[in-house]
């Protein structure tokens, strides 16, 4: 069977590249590791791949803010291709500072086909620190990401950030990526319903955890389902009774399904 | 030109570091103030003009959605105070060179040489605040000093002040680079005033041997025909004493030792030897790999993969500023395993910290001193960001508080790497370096900092001491080097790899050219921060994220294309020979010639004196309370036991996605874990254990103990979670006082006494237990002078193991699992309060320290780990500080179910009270809860130890306890129990 490929973007302070490469790997996907630089210069294109990757980490040390030096130079070195990139069908999927990237280069929300233009934010934790815990996110089956397809309950899995608080500013932005179901994932409680700190991590307006553009094929999210691929990752796991059903794979699983059966069919 | 350009927060945003600013005024330094804010400050030296910063300033600088900037005022309005913080010139300003890179992207420019951006925070408080108390934020607070320019000013002063943003940036220096030569052919007394003004930390005969090479005639000789006469340059002598240093050297551990315990003397030839090393050879492990050779110690991990280990201190930079000095602490430790063999990379990070308690009274501490508790965030802070943005995960570690750590903080940082055991059919843990093989130095660039990081590790703090060795690390400078290193690594294209650490260039060519015979380097190669760098300051700058590598000439192309890619400088300064010679050049003239026999064999060895007198402290003589719940309670809270979650929240350690155990477990992911698991390599059923022992309690009382005790720890934590006790290594790592009788050092002979025992305590606890050694550190001289009285540190080992688990999903948790599960205690329990929690919580010490037995330990770990492997064991917790009542406890608030337990039927050796056994601290001790359906299979696996069943888990929430007449002892809510164990560092 033919194998999606997936361009894991490195830069520097990128640090979940090789947890991405697993996650898609196990999902049955061909991953390739790609420096910014590499693109830059064209000695590789994107048009190679399926899907692309904007990894976790810290790049360019979080400096300034979380993610804004490394989308500042895919603006003036990439944002054609990504964009064309897009308009061919293909999928962009940011984790943790990938989508603090998407954010603030203007992928998401992408209101309209408008893929250049900083609508939202990610910024400081209200708790003002970094934090690693484990959250709930509740998943919206009205949405169109491919990325949560079939994943109708909700799931568990690890935040890792100082500056994850999705934030937007104006009310009409935050209506209309609620009316068009881009909100996908929020965090909630293990009962499903909202909830303050530690349950909402940040402080993230109306609970955001991830939001997608409006075709559902561009998809960023603060927390890590590339860090709950198995039962060993959950840290309940020697207790037995997993009440959680879903892992971080099924994110994956769908965004490789969806590349072999839409994108390399074409 | 020089532009300003303020960001802030727009109205109606949460400012979350001003938030925390403001609660650490009111909650830290006890002064009201009514609100806290920031505005961050962007001074941008650069030929731009006025559109290009409004761009910079709106498009790079400022989010659009929260943010607002001005470029040519300020956002200051509306506060009482506003203070300014900001890095000297020259000290790393990582968010000052991103700036540069991000307004190169955006501008399409090239900054110049002279052109870069700095820094700063404005602070706007606001409330009642006098001058002093500003001055006191600033001091005790915003601002180091040492590192840091501050103002303080009101409105008025503010808007009226003159600009004078010149002062942030480093003024090139423009003297000629000078080599001086140093007359060393002078009396003693002389010779002693050389070292000492030149921070060289050498001692008289080591000054005279150096002297007498100078003199030898052959030398001399050789000398001549590269133009250098009879006197050492200061380069030479630099080198010397960075090579013979303690730090690097370990002078005080391999020294021959007079040894007087109870009227006996024996003389020791180097403890090292005798002890430590002499352990891990009579332990004789087949999968030791390489030990006590690199830069950490190497073990077999499974069939294709070797472990690398290393734990390193870094307590005087900590001292003087802690967030820089532990951030340098950690991206430094992470260098070792890079540069062991041919590299590797890097999986976990450990970290342990003895500091003073975080409610000292300030008004007792001297001045220039940090407050504990402004040590502890700092220290926190600087290995969060050296941990995180490096993305290793933070697995395990400890915190122990003590008024001994007041003056000397210590912070201990270790990092593990992995390695495939061959690569490119080159065995990975070897270096070898043909003569022809390029010096690449790869990396930072040199500054003057960290001048004598070495030299200055080998002396005591005083109030006077000068902070050159503190700097501020760059992880993501490193970070990008070592993705680099590691795909050149893969393809081949080195020979050899070593760090950049104490010493710099000094110590790490010096060392990789005796892989070869000797080397020639050309220093004006060298790429620098600034000008102005004298050719002795460029050989031994400690500055940061730098390695060293042997490239063969056919390899650097490739090499350096790599390097390009992730764009990290690296330079050629020289090339490897094997002419025994290391030699230096600065611009064609030679400025050190030295002989690679007496650089690195020359050193005479050092002869010292130590005299043991066991002390005697005060016999606990009290009645047993009747209720001991609130002992437990109070031990719960204390300090060193309670709950360190507020610091292991804010370390990743879930990057890389390998973590198996985490720090913190249980039904509300809040249970305190014995030891972490990993599992390194996706798809393989083998894990990494790793934990820690630390108790200088102990030590008070006998450091032999002391340190069989910290051994059987770390490895008993290692054992509870499932790791093969046969396949378990550790690092020793002693911080001691200043071991070396002198006059101004009276008891310098019992402190030397108190490290041979320690010594001696590791050889008996790491034999018996067969857990070998596999590298180690030391760092004397934690001492700190106030007028002339010194203050020493409790004699402190940290022993840290790593294991290896055959099948790392079989590993298990210390959370009770389920009501009615059988609750056993394993081990014997002696009557062993000296230097117990219980002890302390009545301010005494006591004297029967806990003992090991090694036979029995040895015994019972095997069985344990047998019987975890065949799956009877549902939790188990090893019994450390507090004893069996802690562990209990914290095993069944973690699980979230009661517990019953009857202390009748706990083995006791002799004859002990309801308090001894509860809280008696002895060695090799578990608690352990086994379902009913496993209780045979679980008793018959754990025949021939000493253990027994002492109570059941619980369907409710009480934690009950039945003394040996069957009378209630202790009775309390596991939830009281552990918001006890919560609330202390809940900050």
């Amino acid at each position: 069977m033919n194998k999606p490929k997936v361009c894991v973007l490195l830069a520097a302070g990128i640090n979940r590249d090789y947890d991405a490469v697993y996650a898609f790997e196990k999902a049955g996907a061909h991953v390739e590791r790609v420096h910014v630089n590499t693109l830059a210069s064209c000695e590789k294109t994107l048009k190679e791949y399926q899907i692309l990757m904007f990894p976790g980490g810290f790049s360019f040390g979080d400096d300034i803010a979380s993610g804004k030096i490394l989308a500042n130079k895919l603006k003036y070195k990439l944002l054609e291709q990504i964009i064309e990139f897009i308009s061919d069908g293909k999928l962009i999927f940011g984790v943790c500072n990938g989508f603090q990237v998407m954010v603030k280069l203007g992928l998401l929300p992408g209101f309209d086909g408008d893929y250049r233009s900083q609508l939202t934010t990610l910024t400081f934790n209200d708790s003002g620190k970094f934090e690693d815990r484990w959250v709930y996110l509740k998943v919206n089956t009205n949405s169109d990401c491919i990325f949560t397809k079939g994943i109708d309950d909700f799931l568990y899995v690890p935040v890792c950030h100082g500056e994850g608080k999705f934030f937007i500013e104006e009310k009409e932005v935050l209506d209309r990526i609620i009316s068009n179901n881009q909100v996908v994932i929020q965090y909630c409680d293990g009962e499903g319903n909202f909830a303050g700190y530690p349950f909402n991590p940040n402080g993230s307006v109306n609970n955001i955890a991830g939001v997608s553009d409006e075709t559902g094929r561009v998809f960023g999210m603060m927390p890590h389902p590339e860090d709950f691929i198995r039962i060993t990752h959950h840290p309940r796991w020697t207790r037995g009774d997993l009440p959680e059903k879903g892992s971080g794979l099924k994110f994956f699983l769908n965004a490789v399904e969806y590349a072999r059966e839409n994108i390399l069919s074409d | 030109m020089i532009w300003r350009v303020e960001v802030g927060f727009n109205p109606g945003v949460v400012d979350a570091s001003g938030e925390s600013v403001k609660k650490s005024i009111i909650e830290d330094l006890r002064i009201d103030v009514d609100s806290a804010r920031t505005i961050d400050v962007y001074t941008i030296k650069a030929e731009l003009d006025e559109g290009q910063v409004e761009k910079v300033a709106s498009e790079l600088l400022t989010d659009p959605i929260t943010q607002i900037s001005s470029y040519n005022g300020t956002l200051a309005k509306d506060f009482s105070k506003v203070i300014e913080v900001g890095y000297k010139p020259g000290v790393t300003d990582n968010v000052g060179r991103t700036a540069v890179e991000g307004i190169e992207d955006l501008l399409n420019i090239k900054f110049k040489e002279d052109e870069s951006v700095h820094t700063s925070r404005l602070y706007l408080v606001n409330g009642q605040i006098t001058d002093e108390e500003a001055e006191r934020i600033c001091t005790g607070l915003l601002a180091n000093p040492i590192i840091e320019h501050y103002s303080i000013r009101d409105e008025r002063s503010w808007f009226t002040r003159k600009r004078d943003d010149e002062k942030y940036f480093m003024v090139a220096e423009s003297h000629e680079p000078l080599v001086a030569e140093v007359n060393l052919d002078v009396d003693d007394e002389e010779l002693i005033r050389i070292s000492a003004e030149g921070i060289l930390s050498l001692n008289l005969e080591e000054m005279q041997r150096i002297r007498d090479y100078f003199k030898d005639s052959k030398v001399l000789e050789e000398r001549k025909k590269v133009g250098l006469g009879d006197k050492p340059t200061d380069v030479e002598l630099e080198m010397l004493a960075q090579t013979w240093s303690e730090h690097c050297k370990h002078k005080i551990f391999n020294a021959l030792i007079e040894y007087e315990e109870d009227g006996k003397r024996e003389k020791i030839d180097s403890l090292f030897k005798s002890y430590i090393k002499k352990a891990t050879e009579d332990i004789n492990k087949d999968w030791l790999v390489s030990v006590f050779e690199d830069n950490a110690g190497v073990i077999s991990f499974n069939e294709d993969y070797n472990l690398v280990f290393k734990v390193e201190t870094h307590n005087h930079p900590s001292a003087l500023d802690p967030y820089g000095g532990a951030l340098t602490g950690i991206v430094g430790v992470n260098r070792d395993p890079m540069g062991t063999g041919l590299g590797a990379n890097l999986i976990f990070n450990t970290d342990v910290f003895c500091f003073g308690p975080p409610d000292f009274p300030y008004e007792k501490l001297p001045q220039k001193v940090l407050h504990p508790k402004r040590v502890f965030k700092g220290v926190r802070k600087g290995v969060e960001h050296g941990g995180n943005k490096m993305g290793i995960p933070t697995v395990n570690g400890a915190i122990v508080f003590d008024d001994a750590y007041v003056y000397n903080p210590l912070v201990y940082c270790g990092t593990g790497g992995m390695m495939p055991k061959e690569i490119l059919g080159r065995e990975s843990h070897v270096k070898t370096i043909k003569p022809s093989d390029l010096i690449v130095m790869v990396g930072g660039r040199i500054g003057k900092d960290g001048i004598h990081g070495a030299t200055f590790s080998s002396t005591k703090l005083e109030e006077t001491t000068s902070p050159t060795a503190v700097q501020i690390g760059a992880p993501i400078v490193q970070k990008k080097m070592m993705d680099a290193i590691l795909e050149a690594r893969d393809k081949g294209l080195y020979d050899a790899i070593t760090d950049n650490g104490a010493g710099g260039l000094s110590s790490s060519v010096g060392e990789m050219s005796e892989f070869c015979g000797g080397c020639v380097v050309d220093l004006e190669r060298v790429p620098t921060k600034y000008p102005g760098l004298d050719p002795w300051e460029l050989w031994v700058s400690e500055s940061q994220e730098r390695m060293t590598l042997a490239v063969s000439p056919n390899n650097i192309d490739a090499f350096m294309k790599i390097c390009k890619k992730w764009d990290v400088e690296a330079t050629v300064i020289g090339e490897f020979q094997s002419s025994g010679k290391i030699h230096v050049k600065y611009e064609g003239k030679t400025v050190l010639f030295l002989d690679m026999s007496f650089l690195h064999e020359g050193l005479p060895q050092l002869k010292l004196k130590a005299a043991w007198k066991k002390r005697e402290f005060e016999s606990p003589d009290f009645s047993q309370p009747d209720d001991l719940t609130l002992d437990l309670k109070k031990i719960l809270s204390s300090l060193n036991v309670c709950s360190k979650e507020w610091v292991i929240r804010q370390y990743d350690h879930e990057v890389q996605g390998t973590s198996v155990v985490k720090p913190l477990i249980g039904k509300e992911d809040d249970g305190p874990s014995d030891a972490a698991v990993i599992k390194p390599l996706p798809g393989k059923k083998e894990g990494v254990v790793v934990s820690n022992g630390i108790n200088p309690k102990f030590g008070e009382i006998d450091t032999f103990w002391m340190a069989a005790s910290v051994i059987d720890e770390a490895v008993r934590n290692c054992v509870a979670v499932g790791a093969n006790p046969d396949h378990i290594s550790i690092l020793d790592n002693f911080c001691w006082g200043n071991p070396i009788l002198s006059e101004d050092n009276p008891d310098g002979d019992f402190k030397l006494a108190q490290l041979v025992r320690a010594a001696q305590g590791c050889y008996h606890a790491a034999v018996g237990l067969g857990a070998p050694f596999i590298s180690g550190k030391d760092s004397f001289h934690n001492e700190y002078q106030v007028g002339d009285k010194v203050i020493s540190i409790l004699p402190t080992l940290l022993i840290s193991a790593m294991g290896v688990i055959e099948d790392a999903d079989k590993a298990v948790t210390m959370d009770v699992k389920k009501e009615d599960d059988l609750v056993y205690v394993l081990g014997l329990t002696r009557n062993e309060l000296g230097g117990s929690h219980y002890l302390m919580t009545r301010n005494l010490v006591g004297n029967s320290i806990p003992e090991l037995d090694v036979e029995s330990a040895k015994k019972l770990y095997s069985s344990l780990h047998k019987a975890i492997t065949e799956g009877f064991v549902s939790s188990c917790h090893d019994c450390s500080e507090g004893g069996i009542a802690v562990a209990a406890a914290e095993s069944a608030f973690a699980g979230g179910f009661g517990m019953n337990l009857n202390l009748g039927d706990v083995p006791i050796e002799g004859t002990l009270r309801d308090d001894g056994i509860l809280f008696s601290e002895s060695n090799s001790r578990f608690i352990v809860t086994v379902s009913p359906g496993k209780k045979v299979d679980f008793e018959r696996a754990m025949s021939g130890n000493i253990f027994a069943e002492i109570g059941k888990v619980r369907a409710d929430d009480n934690f009950k306890v039945k003394g040996k007449d069957g009378k209630l002892v202790m009775d309390a809510n596991i939830y009281d129990l552990k918001e006890a164990w919560q609330r202390t560092l809940n900050w």
